[in-house]
């Protein structure tokens, strides 16, 4: 503990604008330092000397949106043990009952996405 | 142990009474040095990681490393960095401006977040939140976003491949951290880092006393971890055989700079909340029995030294796996993931609870 006159949350505040202040400074110190000049060829995307073909900027493959959606289920699941892995001495049996039940939802959840081919990746 | 507290006690009595500053101005003063000391351990730190990489790489490889710039090669990093400064930064055709320019503020914006809620020593720590582990959790995940947008802004094939697959590894492999420090909170049975600190005063670091659910949960940590931050053997995103540099490729100079930065910081915080959720943060070595001893170590070793000491220890731990395992491919990765380490994790929590229901710890 910091014993300051500044809340935790104003500290947070502080660490945000401290790293975008980072960013900002580094940056004007190298637009005051570097060089600068415009090419039309050193724009281009660098992609090994070739011209590049058609858009990068492009649809791509599914597998990675899947896992995704699996990140989704599970960190929301993460969120909910949180409460009761603070709690948990105190809520006692109880709790864990509660929890295993929340607990098997998931595991099953994450049986389905396996037997269903989702974490084979294609 | 000295509570080293009584450094920012004695600047906030110096605002507050000996100049008596209003309340406004003398918050704003703390926030401005409140920064600037982070600033400065922020980039100290991920200059010495930069060092400490390239001088352990080169003692696995058999060379000698950096050695001419400055007495073993310690301005090394600081040369680094100046170099970056004085390059330029390439103006490109067809980029997404706006969100090419963010994401270098997001990636940093996030590792210096989760940076200032680690516990640096006894009363040394800058945000402290009853959810602490959380709220860490929580921001150095916003580094994702940071290179997804990088990725797709640059308008490079490489550079989309590289943050996707960038992307599906940090979300997968945060999955079995959160877990993992689940389990170590149920445990401690607080999410404040103060608290999980404390509570592994006198050698009952978490490790020992949580002996088996803990040393596992610390093993699939440390893989998750270095998966986290797109190490070796898990740095697919910036296979530079496949991909160039990865999600990267289009950033030249400073901007650069600023992955490179978070990279290291993000090894270092990796390294960090190990050492606080398992191996006692700033607490010293204690061995009951040895008073002498002890009394050594808690009050002859000042509490920063510990918590450093401790995080290289462990990143020095993840350079060395970089160097001894072969990169995998996506496929094995993901499922490595998926198939292995997360329901390792869920078991593990099972076994926790178990132990701490029928009261079977230390």
């Amino acid at each position: 503990m910091i014993t300051l006159s500044i809340s935790s949350g104003v500290m947070a505040i502080t660490a945000a604008v401290t790293g975008i202040a980072l960013v900002a400074l580094a940056l004007w110190l190298a637009k005051l330092l570097s060089p600068s000049s415009y090419n039309e060829q050193k724009g281009e995307p660098y992609e090994c000397g070739i011209p590049t073909r058609g858009e990068s900027m492009a649809q791509f493959k599914i597998g990675y949106y899947l896992y995704a959606i699996l990140f989704l289920m599970f960190d929301v699941e993460c969120v909910f043990l949180f409460p009761w892995a603070v709690n948990m001495r105190m809520m006692g049996a109880a709790g864990v009952l509660c929890i295993a039940v929340f607990f098997t939802i998931l595991v099953l959840g994450l049986v389905y996405a396996w037997r269903k081919g989702a974490l084979q990746w294609k | 142990m000295q509570d080293l507290s009584f450094i920012t006690s004695w600047i906030d009595n110096l605002l507050a009474q000996t100049l008596g500053l209003p309340g406004w101005l003398t918050v704003t003063v703390e926030c401005v040095l409140v920064g600037l000391v982070l600033l400065l351990a922020y980039a100290l730190l991920a200059l010495f990681y930069i060092y400490f990489e390239r001088k352990v790489c080169a003692a696995f490889q058999c060379r000698l490393g950096p050695n001419r710039v400055g007495p073993f090669g310690l301005l090394q990093s600081f040369a680094d960095m100046f170099k970056m400064l004085i390059k330029e930064i390439i103006p490109l055709n067809n980029i997404d401006k706006f969100l090419f320019g963010l994401a270098p503020f997001l990636v940093i914006v996030a590792s210096m977040l989760a940076f200032a809620v680690l516990p640096w020593g006894k009363g040394l720590q800058v945000i402290d939140f009853n959810i602490g582990i959380f709220f860490l959790l929580a921001t150095s995940s916003i580094g994702v976003l940071g290179i997804l947008l990088a990725g797709w802004s640059s308008n490079n094939k490489f550079t989309l491949i590289g943050a996707l697959r960038s992307g599906a590894q940090m979300v997968s492999y945060e999955i079995s951290i959160s877990l993992c420090v689940i389990t170590m909170v149920c445990f401690a049975g607080t999410m404040s880092v103060t608290g999980i600190v404390e509570a592994q005063a006198d050698g009952r670091w978490f490790i020992l006393t949580g002996h088996v659910p803990a040393i596992i949960a610390f093993l699939v940590y440390i893989v998750a971890g270095t998966a986290e931050t797109n190490r070796g053997p898990f740095d697919l995103p910036e296979a530079e055989s496949e991909l160039t540099a990865g999600y990267h490729t289009e950033y030249s100079g400073m901007h650069f700079g600023f992955f490179y930065l978070a990279e290291y910081l993000n090894l270092f915080i990796i390294g960090g909340v190990a050492a606080l959720l398992f191996f006692g943060g700033w607490q010293p070595l204690y061995i009951p029995g040895w008073d002498g001893f002890n009394d050594i170590m808690a009050n002859w070793i000042p509490s920063p030294v510990w918590f450093l000491a401790k995080a290289v220890i462990i990143t020095f731990v993840m350079i060395w796996f970089k160097w001894t395992f072969p990169r995998l491919r996506i496929d094995q990765l993901l499922s490595f993931e998926w198939k292995y380490l997360m329901p390792v994790c869920l078991v593990n929590l099972v076994l926790m609870v178990i132990v701490i229901t029928t009261n079977f710890h230390f």
